[in-house]
């Protein structure tokens, strides 16, 4: 327990969402600890076979990476509801590519909650049948309103996905760039916690027209989470090379 | 001049070839060695045909591969060709007019410049004779149209690169095309074969002999340092059989290269590269020279000479700047104004290493050391073309250590010693783009292409099972969740041979062939005031735009410029007034230390007996590092310690280059910090590293501490997580066709269309870590950014001799690396410390709560 414990002190960041305790953990999950429920978003399942079924051969196990890190999640937190929050399968083809040993899994991980909403995204409209959950459009926990795609002109107590929020900071000659949430401490934007999904710069105008300016960063780090001003935050440009590599 | 200066030659020359020419005839050829029409035209040009040259005919004629090794001017290209054109002359001879053109011979150069090089030098005596022939080019920039004609209507002789060659064959009907293909000449073929380019050149020469298997091959070099390598290189080999040789020919020595070390009356610095105190002596040399070109290792250093020699050029002398960042069209310029004997002397980088001759050379100028031989004698080899009247070169070093360096290069030259890169296994990843290609030409199976690529040398080790490997990788990813079998993009025909499963597969293979990545590079546009136009000056690293905030002044192409900002794939520059750049440089290739120069100048450093010719500056700085420690022993590895400012130092001197000590920096740290002694940072330059930390690191283990097992799992564990081991990752991930290429106006803006190749190497690395392209990574990684065996070669040769040196204060052996303390970023595990700098304590206490 007491392991447990330390672990989640330094690698969890404890901050008031709109007057509601939460915690953002470096893995990328987020807890709302009245509740006891942790929220994921963007897991895109089987992003890599969605990519070999065009001939491009990235590797199958970015759905068992996820897997692993969603258990490692749930186990340190020990949440009663879980919500993915939408884009849960990479595209409508998924669940068909899915490996039958990773399908289990996600069955294993889903009777360790007493509630797993699947929150409708772009990706998936309707998830899966056979996985079971409830599936919504949106879910009110309290003055939290969970939905998968901000709107503009987010309102206060909004939690969404969708955008893949990254930061990148630069200093003494070199930058580094990472996922983070985007929060401006009314409302907040997860960072994708797929395995194999790239990320879009908070500093770009899909984040400023959900926030009215650009948001400021919980950085994952490695070890922990850093919180750093949208005014420490850095474009990118639009380059010839892979994005987060 | 150029081309003409390919057939000169001295009395002296003359005859040894004509004894030569003599005995070559008499070995009871019924048909003279040169047809008439060739006499003829040597004859009215007053030469006469070189031994060597004559030697190549007569490899041809009895069937053999040939490995020309000539010096530059020695008449090398036409060495290579002289077969070709007597062949070709006497079909356009018998068949007439109307005759049917095929290819009968293919020229592989690694430059496109080159090629159009020797088109153009080909041409003269061709039209000189009378030949019938058709000579045409074929690099990424002939238009389409030309390509297809080339393909319909194939030349005689056609020129072109590796690339284009793989391109070939991953096209239908390469087979046909190159059926009646007689002849191969490879040229600098030593700067193509240790390079994975040279992998998938060996790979290509070996479909053609597939095809062709008449066609023999001729490969051309000035620097060979390790000539049965590349003659067994150059040679098919068949499976199961002994290894296989070029016949080597050699052409005659020329003069000895004159090389001269610049004996500064200023004082030379301890450190840095910037060579300002010789500017104006070397100011003085270029006055006297007709043309002078300017060796320097690095962009930065190119600009700064340049910048430097102009400050001096009071006489207004035509000085120019050339190196590959700049925009084509101003390097054309410098290129046609040196031909035309426009300038007096032009900067450079290793851009105008290789074999293309623009002007009337008579001086040599290398800034800071040459790093090796062979780099040295190549460049030499840019001045004076003829044979018998020797090159001269001026070596400038820019420190101390750098006279050591530059004392052991011209021993080296003098005894024509040279060192190059070592030839290696051939890449997987190479591999597997080629198996990808000859499947989207035409069906293959498996059992023959195996065996096609065994006969290329660098692959002729590989076993069955790995080959298979490679192939299911291509096919389907290799992985063994084997979840992709109906995606597989190869699949095999009713016949057993495999194919590219679309049409459109194949197509996109085609897209991404060739073994170049390059980092990511930004054009550098000049605002024209008004707008988004401007004039495009040229190309900087992504990383170096990076760390610019606007308002910020470097130097490029010759100017301070002013960073403005950056717009979509360009850095927008004003031209600033300021006189002096705020951000100092940015390094572009840095050649590391050739082992073999190295050697030498360990033994120089040990020896004072061989301190004679050294000038007093340099021999009072080691007079005095023997007085006050010791010198480094040959083959061992001195270490000092010493307390400064309030640090605890170390200073080892392995002379194994900078990338071999980063890789043992990092090493050493992880040690340390387990010994607890907390380092706290440490620096590399090309012969020395420094490391630092609060405590005193005198009572070490010194044996235990640089112990060979660091190489095992403790390079593992940095390497995981290594930023230089993804960007390898990616690199090999981007050959070997895992991951596609991006070209301008493709690039995704979307993120759910993007990944990261970080993610792809974590991911493999966890669920299958003996994955063909983990594999192929680890490869690159011990012979490329991380030298890792190299320094395990140096761990094992010092681990008996390791000699520690307490020492109270800094020796002057330490002074030149631990003044490159602050100059260079130290690397570490240390980018989240970047985080942790910006990360906001103000809105830390916002957010947090207790």
């Amino acid at each position: 327990m007491t392991d447990a414990l330390s672990a989640l002190n330094t690698a969890t960041y404890a901050f008031q969402l709109n007057g509601v305790e939460m915690l953002a953990d470096r893995a990328g999950c987020l807890v709302l600890v009245e509740e006891r429920t942790l929220i994921v978003s963007d897991l895109h399942f089987e992003k890599g076979s969605a990519y070999a079924q065009r001939g491009q051969m990235l590797p199958p196990y970015d759905t068992r990476a996820t897997l692993k890190a969603l258990s490692d999640c749930m186990h340190t937190h020990q949440p009663k509801t879980l919500v993915a929050l939408g884009d849960s399968f990479h595209d409508l083809g998924a669940d068909g590519r899915m490996d039958a040993a990773d399908a289990e899994t996600l069955h294993v991980l889903m009777r360790r909650v007493e509630d797993w909403v699947w929150i409708e995204g772009n990706h998936d409209p309707v998830p899966p049948a056979r996985f079971g959950g409830t599936v919504l459009e949106t879910l009110t926990i309290g003055s939290s309103r969970l939905q998968h795609q901000p709107d503009n002109a987010a309102p206060n107590g909004l939690i969404a996905g969708h955008l893949h929020p990254c930061a990148k900071v630069r200093t003494r000659g070199r930058s580094i760039r990472a996922r983070c949430f985007a929060t401006d401490l009314k409302s907040l934007v997860m960072p994708a916690f797929g395995a194999f999904t790239g990320g879009l710069n908070i500093r770009d105008n899909a984040f400023t027209s959900c926030f009215g300016r650009t948001p400021d960063a919980l950085v994952m780090g490695r070890d922990k989470v850093y919180p750093v001003k949208a005014s420490n935050c850095v474009p990118d440009r639009r380059s010839l090379t892979s994005r987060g590599g | 001049m150029g081309q003409w200066d390919f057939y000169c030659i001295s009395p002296a020359y003359r005859v040894a070839s004509e004894l030569a020419l003599r005995t070559l005839m008499s070995d009871a050829l019924s048909t003279p060695v040169l047809p008439e029409v060739f006499e003829r035209w040597f004859d009215r040009r007053g030469w006469t045909i070189r031994r060597h040259q004559l030697e190549m005919i007569e490899a041809a004629r009895a069937g053999h591969d040939a490995l020309l090794i000539a010096p530059t001017g020695g008449g090398k290209t036409l060495g290579g060709f002289l077969p070709s054109l007597i062949d070709l002359a006497e079909q356009s001879r018998n068949a007439g007019k109307k005759r049917p053109h095929r290819l009968h011979t293919l020229y592989l150069s690694p430059l496109k410049a080159l090629s159009v090089d020797v088109a153009r030098n080909l041409t003269t005596p061709v039209d000189e004779m009378g030949l019938d022939l058709r000579i045409e080019t074929r690099t990424g920039d002939t238009p389409q149209s030309r390509r297809q004609r080339q393909r319909a209507y194939p030349p005689d002789i056609l020129l072109t690169t590796p690339e284009q060659l793989a391109l070939f064959c991953a096209s239908a009907n390469a087979e046909a095309y190159f059926r009646d293909l007689k002849r191969i000449v490879i040229d600098e073929i030593h700067a193509l074969a240790p390079q994975k380019r040279g992998d998938l050149l060996s790979l290509g020469l070996a479909a053609l002999s597939r095809w062709a298997p008449d066609a023999r091959r001729a490969g051309l070099s000035a620097t060979i340092a390790d000539e049965q390598g590349l003659a067994g290189w150059l040679s098919p080999q068949a499976p199961d059989q002994p290894d296989r040789f070029a016949r080597i020919v050699r052409g005659d020595a020329g003069a000895r290269p004159e090389v001269e070390i610049l004996d500064s009356v200023e004082t030379i610095p301890w450190a840095g590269h910037s060579g300002r105190h010789a500017l104006s002596e070397i100011y003085e040399r270029i006055k006297t020279a007709r043309l002078s070109l300017i060796f320097v290792n690095t962009r930065s250093q190119a600009e700064l000479t340049f910048q430097g020699l102009w400050d001096c050029n009071e006489d207004a002398l035509p000085i120019a700047l050339h190196h590959g960042s700049l925009a084509p069209g101003q390097r054309r310029k410098v290129e046609l104004a040196m031909s035309a004997g426009k300038l007096k002397a032009v900067v450079c980088t290793s851009t105008l290493d290789l074999g293309i001759d623009w002007g009337d050379v008579d001086l040599v100028i290398q800034m800071g050391a040459p790093k090796g031989s062979s780099r040295l004698i190549q460049r030499l080899g840019r001045s004076n073309h003829r044979l018998d009247s020797p090159s001269h070169a001026l070596l400038a070093p820019t420190n101390l250590f750098e006279y050591l360096e530059c004392q052991a290069a011209r021993e080296a030259v003098a005894s024509n010693a040279l060192d190059g890169e070592p030839l290696t296994a051939g890449s997987l990843d190479v591999l597997a783009q080629h198996i990808m290609g000859r499947a989207s030409g035409e069906p293959v199976q498996a059992d023959a292409l195996y065996d096609e690529i065994r006969s290329a040398t660098p692959y002729f080790e590989l076993t069955r099972e790995r080959f298979d490997q490679v192939l299911e990788f291509t096919s389907t990813g290799g992985y063994s969740l084997r979840t992709y079998e109906r995606f597989r993009r190869l699949i095999t025909d009713n016949t057993g041979a495999w194919r590219a499963r679309t049409p459109q597969i194949a197509q996109r293979h085609r897209l991404n062939v060739g073994t170049i990545v390059e980092s990511p590079m930004l054009n550098v546009i000049l605002s024209s005031g008004r707008g988004r136009g401007g004039r495009h000056l040229g190309q900087v690293e992504e990383w170096f735009v990076e760390q610019l905030v606007p308002g910020d002044t470097f130097l490029f192409a010759g100017q301070v410029l002013c960073f403005e900002g950056l717009d979509e794939a360009s850095a927008r520059v004003s031209k600033s007034k300021s006189e002096t750049p705020k951000v100092p440089s940015y390094q572009g290739g840095k050649f590391p230390l050739s082992t073999f120069l190295a050697e030498r100048v360990r033994a120089i450093v040990q020896d004072p007996n061989a301190w004679s010719d050294l000038p007093d500056q340099v021999q009072q700085w080691l007079n005095i590092q023997q007085h006050r420690s010791q010198l480094p022993a040959a083959n061992g590895l001195l270490v000092e310690t010493f307390p400064r400012a309030g640090r605890h130092y170390m200073v080892c001197y392995p002379f194994e280059g900078r990338l071999a000590h980063q890789t043992l920096g990092m090493l050493l740290t992880r040690r340390l910090e387990r010994l607890g002694l907390h380092p706290m940072g440490f620096v590399a330059n090309e012969y020395a590293l420094a490391v630092w930390g609060l405590k005193d690191m005198t009572d070490l283990d010194w044996r235990t501490l640089f112990a060979e097992d660091m190489m095992g799992d403790d390079l593992d564990a940095w390497l995981a997580e290594s930023d230089l081991m993804k960007r390898t990752f990616r690199t090999c991930a981007v050959i070997a066709g895992l991951i596609e290429r991006r070209f301008p106006g493709q690039e995704k803006t979307s993120r759910q269309v993007t990944f990261s190749t970080d993610m792809i190497y974590n991911v493999l690395r966890e669920h299958e870590p003996d994955h063909v392209l983990l594999k192929a990574a680890w490869a690159d990684a011990g012979s490329g950014l991380l030298d890792i065996h190299r320094l395990g070669d140096a761990l094992s040769r010092f681990s008996h001799q390791i000699t520690h040196q307490p020492l109270d204060r800094i020796s002057p052996l330490a002074v030149p690396v631990m003044l490159e303390i602050g100059k260079e970023s130290v690397r570490g595990d240390g980018l989240e410390s970047l985080l942790m700098d910006v990360s906001d304590p103000l809105i830390d206490e916002a957010l947090k709560i207790d």
